[in-house]
């Protein structure tokens, strides 16, 4: 039966994982894990540890060197176009470009209808929807400029979320927000993985890790750890901490 | 003089109804290609090309090819090379840029130093030459000016997705390297377009200003393509009529018009700002 299949298909497997930036330095060694839908992975370490890394080889952005990394059984590239929602820090882009909330929310359905399709009534919708999800359907056609860092973050997810992708892999959506936000993410992102999707993200605070993560993966350029949260810091109990201050490693 | 009677005399001549042809074009042209050159950051790279294709039309005058013909090889292989240096190399764009062009540039004035007998009509394609358009070189200009309008038409998703979030737009199926390598190409036939109107030192500034302008009164990229044609069109035109009765170069005054626009769009849009 072919729902039987699916559901036996895990959403990111990765098996001696080795990822490699273009100009062909290591970025990331040694990682193996497995991801289910309907469950979110914190992925936690210092700077420079390789969780961007980690999520741009997922988005099929970053070379595997050796060993495999598979999303729902294929290499990143090979999915449908749309099928991974990639969520970068909001300093990647330009946030003075010429545009509203909704011109950004829009470009999520831009995979999925291609070059020279008219929006539907239905992509119309999943856009509102989606703003309504971060709570800014009232900033719809606020220019980009003029948005908080806090809001900033809440388009570019739901810039994901109008996408209707399969997996969501966000990078840092929490550092930088105010805790209202914060607030906010959590319940989003625990939503969505209620709704069945599968969700990898980075972070600096384990603070809350109980509450944002099903499961920790722990790197520093290679795996430290990995495992369901409550494992990974009772076998750490240092880490929320020096991770949460950023002082003294574990 | 009524007022009618200045709007149409210059009509009365030929060359000067290609040339209101060929200003209107070119102005539309740049300054909707402009704004994808001011929201990316690639003010430099619309020097860079210009002036590289001098050495084009160089080599297309000593080997009596037509102008357009050299020009557009050299500024087509100078946006590529650019394109490609920056994603190969170890450098950075305005880097990649500043070698490039440059060298194709003094490639140029190297080649012209050997020409026994000093070619004036070279000098048209540094300052620009908008009167002495010839029937051709109209139908070329506009027939180039449509193929952009299209490719910009058909590629607007893509071309807006790379420019806004070039590492998303990626992961989202877009092919933005070869977006970004078209993107150039335009840019290089955009220049090719303009050279006989405003001349190589000159089109950078039609690239840019209108756009620039445009980008302090609007806040959506498609009403600033707009309003930048708008100034575009207009300063082309006007400017044009303001060389003609003040009998001085028309791409100079041309670009002159367009820079007061910008200054005052500056005006009007920190008032609106201040208002809001």
């Amino acid at each position: 039966m072919t729902t039987a299949v699916a559901v036996n298909i895990a959403a990111v497997a990765a098996r001696d994982l080795e990822v490699a930036y273009d100009d062909g330095r290591v970025g990331l060694t040694g990682v193996n894990f497995t991801l289910t839908p309907g469950q979110v992975m914190g992925v936690i370490g210092p700077n420079g540890s390789g969780k961007s890394t980690l999520l741009k080889a997922t988005a099929g952005l970053l070379r595997v060197r050796s060993g495999t990394l598979l999303v729902f059984g294929k290499q990143p590239a090979d999915l449908e176009p749309g099928s991974i929602a990639y969520v970068p820090q909001i300093e990647a882009v330009d946030w003075h470009f010429p545009a509203t909330v909704r011109d950004i929310v829009s470009m999520g359905r831009f995979p999925k209808i291609g070059r020279l399709r008219r929006f539907s009534a239905r992509d119309r919708r999943l856009v509102d929807e989606a703003l309504g999800a971060v709570e800014m359907l009232g900033l719809a056609e606020r220019p980009i400029g003029q948005l908080s860092g806090g809001q900033q973050q809440r388009a570019f997810i739901a810039r994901a979320i109008a996408q209707e992708p399969a997996i969501y892999l966000l990078d840092e959506p929490a550092t930088g927000v105010d805790a209202a936000t914060e607030e906010k993410l959590l319940h989003l992102v625990r939503a969505l993985a209620d709704g069945g999707k599968p969700v990898m993200m980075s972070t600096h605070d384990l603070e809350r890790a109980r509450e944002w993560f099903d499961r920790l993966l722990v790197l520093d350029t290679h795996q430290v750890l990995e495992g369901p949260t409550d494992d990974v810091l009772t076998a750490h109990p240092g880490l929320s901490h020096s991770h949460a201050h950023g002082h003294h490693k574990p | 003089m009524t007022i009618i009677h200045v709007l149409v005399a210059p009509f009365a001549y030929d060359f000067m109804v290609r040339a209101f042809i060929a200003a209107l074009t070119v102005g539309l042209l740049c300054s909707v290609v402009g704004c994808y050159v001011v929201v990316r950051k690639l003010s430099f790279i619309g020097d860079g090309i210009a002036h590289a294709s001098f050495a084009g039309i160089v080599v297309a005058y000593l080997r009596h090819m037509d102008y357009y013909v050299g020009a557009a090889i050299m500024a087509v292989a100078t946006a590529l090379g650019i394109g490609f240096v920056t994603r190969r190399g170890n450098v950075s764009l305005d880097t990649a840029i500043g070698v490039l062009f440059t060298g194709a540039f003094a490639l140029g004035v190297f080649l012209m130093s050997q020409l026994k007998n000093y070619a004036v009509d070279l000098q048209d394609y540094l300052f620009g030459n908008i009167l002495g358009v010839s029937q051709l070189d109209l139908t070329l200009t506009v027939t180039l000016a449509a193929v952009v309008a299209v490719a910009l038409v058909l590629l607007w998703r893509d071309l807006l997705y790379t420019s806004f979030d070039p590492v998303v737009a990626q992961t989202s199926g877009i092919p933005t390297e070869r977006i970004d390598y078209i993107l150039l190409v335009l840019l290089a036939l955009t220049i090719i377009v303009s050279l006989e109107s405003v001349g190589i030192i000159l089109v950078a500034a039609l690239l840019v200003t209108p756009a620039a302008a445009a980008a302090q009164l609007t806040q959506r990229l498609p009403t600033m393509m707009a309003v930048s044609a708008g100034i575009g069109a207009f300063c082309a035109v006007g400017g044009l009529y303001l060389s003609y009765y003040v009998n001085a170069a028309s791409g100079a005054t041309i670009v002159l018009l367009a820079t007061c626009c910008f200054f005052a769009a500056l005006g009007i849009g920190q008032r609106v700002k201040r208002a809001a």
